[in-house]
């Protein structure tokens, strides 16, 4: 272990690896080429298709006639789809729909999370157990759909943006996570602020916030990933068509290949392809989580443990 | 502010330090037992603020979670959704029937094709896909250089945050009528293909499906477990002479079982649930023969049907067996000597 924690101090090579152990046998080429290999397949199996999305969403209509349907080569790259699609109208009003439903949604969310899990992040407050096993037990049973449905009926969320939130505002799931995150905080620290006059809402403001900044961006991405992605909720209580966020009218458009409304024209006249026009709302469904995802990677692992080892 | 001079530290040492409150005799090690003997008003003053943080998430959870366990009472009515766009005034004036959608579930053919379903589908994916993660963990764990590592993960992780009806809008994409497959074998002369609506080979797309999206997130908790092992175990075994198999097999494949057991048991309990959203999206497609599973045949008689009765009759059946798979999963695990969901 030593020849790895004295290495001598300098700009690391980023892309180069780290001297082995002494005892460890040097890999055989074999060995490093079958994991090379399977390796670039996975990425590949994964990255090959959203590469194909994007181009021809960005493809002309002539090109996508030539090459058959999908194009793998960009050529003669044209945003036609997403100016068409962003120029008002149906796509428009969805996307709009589902990033306010994700901003709204994951602010509250997080708002509920946060003050449930600081709320619960001392063993000897009143009520904690009872608390805590409340939560708890929901993760072993489900009260089913009919009844879920009956009650958003009942209390009057449907055709409401409400429905799109309230019932899926709270995942006990992340509560723990962010739980088991703030319980690490050092108790003297919390006591000196609260000697020094602090209280409940300052201290979890001031202090505990700002040392949970990566558990916060991991459970606020998983949050605002799930509104971003849902669409059951929004196909049982909405009858509004034109209420619909993104992902649903997604399925319209290529689960069932109807056009947009309004675009069913140019479609047919031929300026549009029907085909680039589905690609482009995918990257639109895509983009967003794709771009954020990455930054927050790094924190994963340390949010998920604390949230499993925490009981 | 009174309560603010109650002793609220987690740490005992400080509790024993400034506690004028207390009951008699609180020093010592047992004073986590004496702290029990507050009283309740104090302890109210104390933590009220505590309390009613907890209050919206917790009004938010009994409202979603767990009222709607009442309404599992229309299973037992023939449920006229009609009467009222309230609830509870269509349960009160809604004709009980006792066990009569039970009686008419069991003997429904739709209702075991369901069942078949589902438990196939499970297999398939317990079997195609639970060691897929571990596998790709320990080949990740393998890769030495950082820059590599955190791109592949990254690459990996990616369509896990993707939505369902993107996951299966890439597929029809790809796989569809009008995909590119198809439009390759068209090209070259042959038939093109559309494996998105064959019922024969639609559990396997379904795994297939649920690979793509989830199979690289799942490595994230076996990369935990494996970067908590000690490197002084791997030293101390190739010391001894082990091998690069053995010292897998003695050193990093017990460090995993844990996490497999909770997995697995997590996997069992949940095996009635496979995909309810990945699957209902594309039942239309396929047909209710091979893609019907418990949740979309719940989904069918209720939301589609206005059957409530009947459907949240096969939904609470859904759930109690559910309930009990979990319950006996955590026990099997218990008695294996794993830790289980919850500890005993």
């Amino acid at each position: 272990m030593t020849a790895v924690t004295d290495r001598p101090v300098r700009e690391p090579r980023r892309w180069a690896a780290p001297p082995r152990p002494v005892w460890e046998e040097r890999p055989t080429r074999a060995g490093l080429a079958g994991k090379g290999l399977v390796l670039t397949l996975a990425c590949l199996a994964i990255l090959f298709p959203l590469w194909i999305v994007v181009v021809t969403s960005l493809s002309s209509r002539k090109t996508i006639d030539e090459t058959g349907g999908l194009v793998m080569v960009p050529e003669g790259i044209t945003f036609i789809a997403y100016e068409e699609l962003l120029s008002g109208g149906q796509v428009t009003r969805a996307a709009i729909v589902s990033i306010l439903v994700t901003l709204v949604g994951t602010l509250f969310s997080m708002t509920v999370s946060v003050l449930c899990a600081y709320g619960l992040s001392r063993t000897d407050s009143l009520g904690h157990r009872w608390i805590l096993m409340t939560l708890l037990a929901t993760m072993f049973f489900s009260a089913g759909l009919i009844p879920t449905y009956l009650l958003v009926q009942t209390l009057g969320l449907t055709d409401t943006y409400l429905a799109l939130i309230l019932p899926s505002a709270v995942s006990v799931f992340n509560i723990l996570v962010l739980r088991g995150f703030f319980m690490n905080i050092s108790p003297e620290l919390i006591d000196s602020a609260r000697i020094d006059g602090a209280g409940d809402l300052r201290i979890l403001w001031q202090i505990v916030m700002p040392l949970s900044r990566a558990v916060l961006a991991v459970i606020t991405l998983f949050y605002a990933v799930g509104y971003w992605s849902a669409w059951f909720n929004a196909s049982l209580y909405l009858n509004d068509q034109s209420m619909l966020p993104l992902q649903n009218v997604m399925i319209q458009l290529v689960q069932k290949q109807e056009a947009p409304v309004g675009l069913a024209q140019s479609i047919k006249t031929g300026q549009l392809s029907g085909l680039a026009v589905q690609m482009a709302v995918m990257v639109m469904a895509l983009v967003p989580v794709a771009v954020l995802s990455p930054f927050v990677q790094k924190h994963f692992k340390k949010g998920m443990l604390t949230g499993a080892v925490k009981g | 502010m009174s309560h603010s001079t109650v002793p609220r530290s987690r740490t005992e040492a400080d509790t024993t330090a400034k506690t004028p409150v207390a009951s008699g005799g609180t020093t010592g090690p047992r004073d986590d037992k004496h702290r029990g003997r507050l009283g309740l008003r104090i302890r109210f003053g104390r933590d009220r603020v505590l309390l009613l943080m907890t209050l919206p998430a917790l009004v938010l959870v009994l409202l979603f979670n767990y009222v709607p366990i009442l309404g599992n009472i229309v299973a037992f009515q023939d449920y006229d959704p009609y009467i009222s766009d309230n609830g509870v005034v269509s349960i009160l004036h809604s004709p009980w029937v006792g066990l009569r959608n039970f009686q008419s579930i069991f003997a429904d053919s739709a209702f075991w094709n369901a069942v078949k379903n589902t438990l196939v589908l499970f297999f398939l994916q317990l079997v195609l896909y639970f060691p897929l993660p571990i596998l790709l963990a320990l080949l990740i764990n393998s890769v030495v250089r950082p820059r590599v590592r955190a791109v592949a993960q990254a690459v990996l992780y990616l369509p896990h945050f993707f939505s369902w009806v993107l996951v299966i809008a890439v597929f029809q994409q790809l796989l569809g009528g009008a995909g590119l497959l198809s439009q390759l074998l068209r090209q070259h002369g042959y038939d093109g293909l559309d494996i998105m609506t064959d019922p024969s080979t639609f559990k396997f797309l379904i795994t297939a499906q649920s690979v793509w999206k989830d199979a690289g997130w799942g490595i994230i908790v076996f990369l935990a477990a494996l970067a908590s092992v000690s490197p002084d175990l791997y030293e101390a075994a190739a010391m001894d002479g082990a091998g690069r198999r053995r010292r897998m097999w003695h050193v990093t494949l017990p460090a995993l079982r844990p996490v497999i057991a909770l997995l697995l048991v997590l996997r069992v309990g949940d095996a009635l649930t496979v995909g309810f959203e990945q699957i209902l999206l594309q039942r239309d497609a396929v047909g209710p023969g091979a893609a019907e599973v418990l949740d979309t045949f719940v989904w069918w008689n209720g939301v589609r049907n206005q059957d409530f009765g009947y459907a949240a009759a096969a939904g609470l059946i859904k759930g109690v067996v559910s309930l009990g798979l979990v319950l006996a999963a955590n026990k099997v695990a218990h008695l294996m000597g794993e830790q289980g969901v919850y500890k005993k």
